[in-house]
């Protein structure tokens, strides 16, 4: 009997990155999302006989962009094809695309994993192509209604090449593309709105083994967490299958989060053919030296070498440089805070992803629309750095700057909550605890060390947070052990 | 070239093919693919693909919204519309 051990799992993902221009890939139809249907279709998303399709420079700019950012070969001249099948929200009755001459070709991504493993995973193309329209099955009685105002978007498909290994590097993968894409403003990365949509096929093999198994494809999943789970199904489901004397069938899959499994859309046995041949209507799409010299000026830091220059700038470990530098406002809120503040970077980088993240992440907000700038927290955490108030009180500070849009200083002042700094009162009120618990200070001494938790408490309770906790540890450690 | 073939095309073209029609689409389509032999036979490895007869390269447009919202005017001329969608015979995969 051989174990999930022995299989080995390979992952390739394809994503549709959806490219944030304001029209369409060929035509002059705007591409804002939450329009009412079919406000933004013109004649040539149509498909109305006559028109032509002219392309959207904009679009070819940002597939530079990203080829550069994954240091691949830009094509200096790539072909439009058409993709022909039939469905209602394809109104030309075929999809324009790039086929045997993709505009990128071989580039690389480098994703570091929880553990610290750097991998460098191959990009076999990025292609440009037209979105479709939508078809929607539920308001309407025994009809389908179309609108076609997504038709035309323009759509980057970036394909990795087979070398995933598990759905964690496949996260990985992702993640680092999604904030590659959002770095290079070239997608405004909205998951929920489908702007960054992944498709995963999967196979798995006996270890060892050099062939390919019978790959399976998930399409459209859109978050993080259910990749990584339409991903962990479909290798436990195919191990299952196989070792069962089954076989794997190739097949699109849908993955249903509800329930948490995939299952089978259609066969590719009778798989489309999509008879592609280049478009007429459209001329070989030329990319000079000089256009890739023009975008290549104005290419920003990339994520990765954020993380490597905040691992080494303001010595952060390697796991804070890479949740930090994933965003590239989160980033930038961090750099920020540091340089409004005198408190250290690890600080600076401990609040962020942790209290700040937290209050975001529970009032279900956006970093460009936090109450508190980078220059307040900056401000707080010199407050704890000069030792003004604690930590433990800075948190109650940030709380009422969070509801109230006061500065830290005036919160401080109003509530009275500078750090008590003296040691002669701070000794006094010691002395008078430890007279008034003998019972505790009898059984400390006597070995129960947690109960050092116990007056510290108390002393806290006493000067209502506000002693210095680095005083209150020293001076009690010095009256406890003296006899 | 079988006559199962030509059902099998017949079906992925969408095209409506009555059995008495396929012996001679079937004669027709080998007609057609002795031309393609034909061309086959040609050496071209030293000519370089066409991709387009003209010698010329696509133009392309800046990135500027020139559309207006002309749905009424489209939907006029459509079979169904609800609520701003085109109507179509019920489709789920």
């Amino acid at each position: 009997m051989s174990t999930n051990n022995d299989w080995e799992a390979v992952i390739g993902l394809e994503v549709h990155v959806q490219l944030a221009t304001k029209a369409k890939i060929f035509s002059g139809a705007s591409t804002q999302y939450g329009a009412e249907p079919n406000r933004q279709a013109c004649a040539v998303d149509l498909g109305f006989p006559g028109v032509l399709p002219v392309l959207n420079r904009e679009v070819v700019t940002m597939a530079i962009r990203l080829g550069l950012g994954i240091n691949a070969q830009i094509a200096p001249r790539s072909i439009f094809a058409r993709k022909n099948y039939f469905y209602p929200d394809l109104p030309k009755g075929y999809q324009i695309t790039q086929f045997e001459l993709p505009i990128v070709q071989q580039g690389h991504l480098p994703i570091v994993m929880d553990d610290g493993r750097e991998l460098s995973i191959g990009i076999t193309r990025a292609h440009l192509e037209e979105d479709a329209g939508k078809s929607l099955h539920e308001a309407f009685h025994q009809m389908t209604g179309i609108d076609l105002n997504r038709a035309g978007v323009p759509l980057l498909e970036i394909v990795s090449e087979p070398e995933l290994r598990s759905s964690a590097e496949a996260v990985a993968y992702l993640k680092t593309l999604h904030a590659l894409v959002c770095y290079l403003e070239i997608c405004d990365g909205n998951l929920q709105e489908g702007s960054f949509r992944c498709d995963a096929n999967v196979s798995v093999r006996k270890k060892g083994d050099p062939k390919l198994g019978t790959r399976t494809e998930t399409k459209n999943v859109n978050s993080f967490r259910f990749v990584e789970r339409a991903i962990d199904y479909e290798i436990a489901r195919q191990i299952q299958v196989l070792e069962s004397g089954g076989k794997i069938i190739q097949e699109t899959r849908l993955y249903d989060a509800e329930k948490n499994e995939t299952r089978s859309m259609r066969s590719k046995e009778n798989a489309n053919d999509y008879r592609y041949f280049p478009d007429p209507d459209l001329l070989p799409l030329e990319v000079s030296p000089e256009w890739i010299a023009e975008v290549a000026k104005d290419l920003p830091e990339l994520p990765w070498q954020k993380r490597q220059r905040f691992e080494k700038e303001y010595a952060l470990s390697a796991y804070d440089a890479n949740v930090l530098s994933s965003q590239k406002t989160l980033g930038h809120y961090f750099e920020e805070t540091v340089k409004a503040s005198q408190a250290s970077a690890k600080l600076c980088a401990n609040w962020v992803m942790g209290d700040l993240l937290a209050a975001l992440n529970k009032n279900n907000l956006a970093l460009d629309n936090s109450p508190i700038s980078a220059k307040s927290l900056g401000e707080l955490l010199t407050q704890i750095a000069n030792e003004t108030i604690s930590g433990k009180i800075a948190k109650t500070v940030f709380e009422l700057m969070w509801t109230s849009k006061t500065s830290a200083k005036e919160i401080i002042d109003r509530e009275g909550l500078v750090q008590n700094n003296d040691t002669g009162a701070l000794e006094k009120i010691i002395d008078s605890i430890l007279s008034d618990n003998p019972k505790q200070l009898a059984e400390y001494r006597e070995g129960k060390d947690r109960l050092f938790g116990y007056f510290v408490g108390e002393v806290m309770k006493q000067t209502r947070g506000k002693a210095n906790p680095n005083q209150v540890n020293t001076i009690l450690k010095e009256k406890l052990s003296a006899e | 070239m079988s006559s199962i073939d030509v059902k099998n095309i017949a079906y992925l073209a969408r095209i409506a093919m009555p059995p008495q029609e396929l012996a001679d689409t079937e004669q027709k389509l080998q007609q057609i693919f002795a031309l393609i032999d034909h061309l086959q036979a040609q050496d071209t490895r030293n000519i370089e693909p066409m991709a387009h007869p003209l010698a010329l390269a696509q133009r392309s447009l800046p990135d500027v919204v020139t559309e207006s919202d002309q749905r009424d005017k489209f939907q006029a001329l459509a079979p169904a519309t609800e609520l701003g969608c085109y109507l179509v015979p019920i489709v789920i995969e």
